[in-house]
């Protein structure tokens, strides 16, 4: 790992202007993929701007949302019973984010800005209609991911907080594990809300995380498996890669989305 | 370089690191407590892991200057002083639950942490899916969790769900 300056600010204020003054600064979250990616020297930072420091972390319900703070751990979300509560398929998610150790430090907020296109957290804002908050503005998940490791993030913008609408009628997550890695070869979060029915897949897409707007209209009439069970994935557009081709993996969506429909039930 | 304070195994201590050092490198080289092991070095084998603020975690992946202020637990910390075995060790002890005993230091800080989060019970399977993050190549799981499932009521002073 190439040597870097570590600051620590007390503000999202103070935060924000070192990474707008400094442009080789980059922000840590839980750093499970920024710590690693540091090691490989893909990433020269001139400074780590720890996030930590901010008060970002902690879970609220009010009357219409459920709002996560942006330094809120996996595990965290994993236990929480209000998010079990308000809606299951995000706790059930969370708890199957890498293991334990790595579920102890990294955050939706760090899950979020990455934008791999084998998260699974994406998945779920996307499905959910969620809001994502930053120091300067609300960016709906709809156009806050913008293709693999991309969003709509500025370089002196942090995420604060996810507010996810409530009250979801139905959710679930279901993930199709690479068996080594274990990361989503595809996961499909299904959710029945404010935002309507949404399917969203992860892991599939070259651009990271869609929507598959068939599934939606067909769950919207009829909320079963079998509802989706012809529709066929394009697999244009897929990831193809040692582990699975794009066809297999296509054939994969109608799968999971079956499985997290009947979850959802 | 920075100063940083921790409290490590009960004791305070400081230590100059760089940004980059990571929380299992000042362990080792800083503080000369090697028990706690570097494997795969990439968060996936779990040989590092570590107590932090009573969590478990991969030392190999937090930054030193990150446990500024923490509380940090290794595999050091559990006996006690006069040498008695931590039950979680004792158990791996009787039901020989390891071959090299590479993984062990990491088998053993995951399992506590396990059994400490579940207090409602613990069944086989859940032991073994829980345990995703501690790879052993001795092949040696089997005898894991079995030690995991005797700690389990020593830890919780009532017998395992």
């Amino acid at each position: 790992m190439y040597d870097f300056a570590y600051r620590k600010p007390a503000s999202v204020a103070d935060a924000v202007k070192l990474l707008a003054t400094e442009p080789e600064a980059k922000a840590i979250a839980g750093g499970q993929t920024f710590i690693p990616v540091l090691k490989q020297r893909l990433n020269k930072p001139s400074s780590v701007v720890d996030l930590a420091g901010l008060g970002l972390s902690g879970i609220s319900v009010s009357g219409n949302a459920l709002t996560i703070g942006a330094m809120t751990t996996h595990a965290a979300v994993a236990r929480s019973a209000e998010v079990k509560k308000a809606i299951p398929g995000l706790a059930m998610l969370a708890s199957w984010i890498g293991d334990n150790q790595v579920r102890h430090r990294g955050t939706i907020g760090g899950s979020l800005a990455n934008n791999d296109p084998s998260a699974c957290y994406p998945a779920a804002v996307l499905a959910l209609g969620a809001v994502v908050k930053t120091n300067k503005r609300a960016i709906k998940a709809d156009d806050f991911f913008q293709g693999m490791f991309t969003t709509a993030l500025e370089a002196d913008e942090i995420i604060t907080a996810v507010e996810f609408p409530l009250p979801v009628e139905t959710s679930a997550y279901e993930k199709f594990r690479q068996p080594a890695s274990r990361y989503a070869m595809v996961g499909v979060f299904v959710a029945k809300g404010p935002a309507g029915v949404r399917v969203a897949v992860t892991g599939a897409g070259q651009n990271g995380v869609f929507r598959v707007p068939e599934m939606e209209a067909a769950l919207a009439k009829s909320w079963s498996p079998d509802a989706i069970a012809a529709i066929k994935v394009s697999p244009e557009g897929l990831n193809s890669d040692i582990h699975g081709s794009a066809v297999y993996r296509a054939h994969l969506i109608t799968v999971v989305a079956r499985r997290a429909v009947a979850a959802a039930a | 370089m920075a100063k940083i304070s921790l409290t490590v195994n009960g004791k305070a201590v400081s230590a100059e690191v760089e940004g980059r050092t990571l929380l299992v490198e000042l362990l080792r080289e800083k503080l000369g407590l090697t028990g706690t092991h570097i494997g795969c070095d990439t968060s996936q084998c779990g040989a590092c892991v570590v107590h932090v603020n009573g969590d478990s975690v991969k030392s190999c992946t937090m930054l030193a200057v990150q446990a500024e202020g923490a509380e940090i637990t290794t595999i050091e910390g559990l006996a006690a002083a006069d040498g008695t075995l931590h039950p979680m060790q004792a158990m791996f002890r009787e039901h020989h639950a390891l071959q090299c005993g590479f993984c062990t230091p990491g088998m053993v800080m995951s399992a506590i942490d396990i059994v400490r989060k579940h207090p409602e019970g613990l069944s086989e399977a859940q032991i073994r899916e829980e345990l995703e993050g501690n790879l052993c190549r001795c092949t040696g799981y089997h005898n894991i969790v079995k030690a995991i499932a005797a700690a389990f009521p020593l830890m919780h002073q009532k017998q395992a769900a």
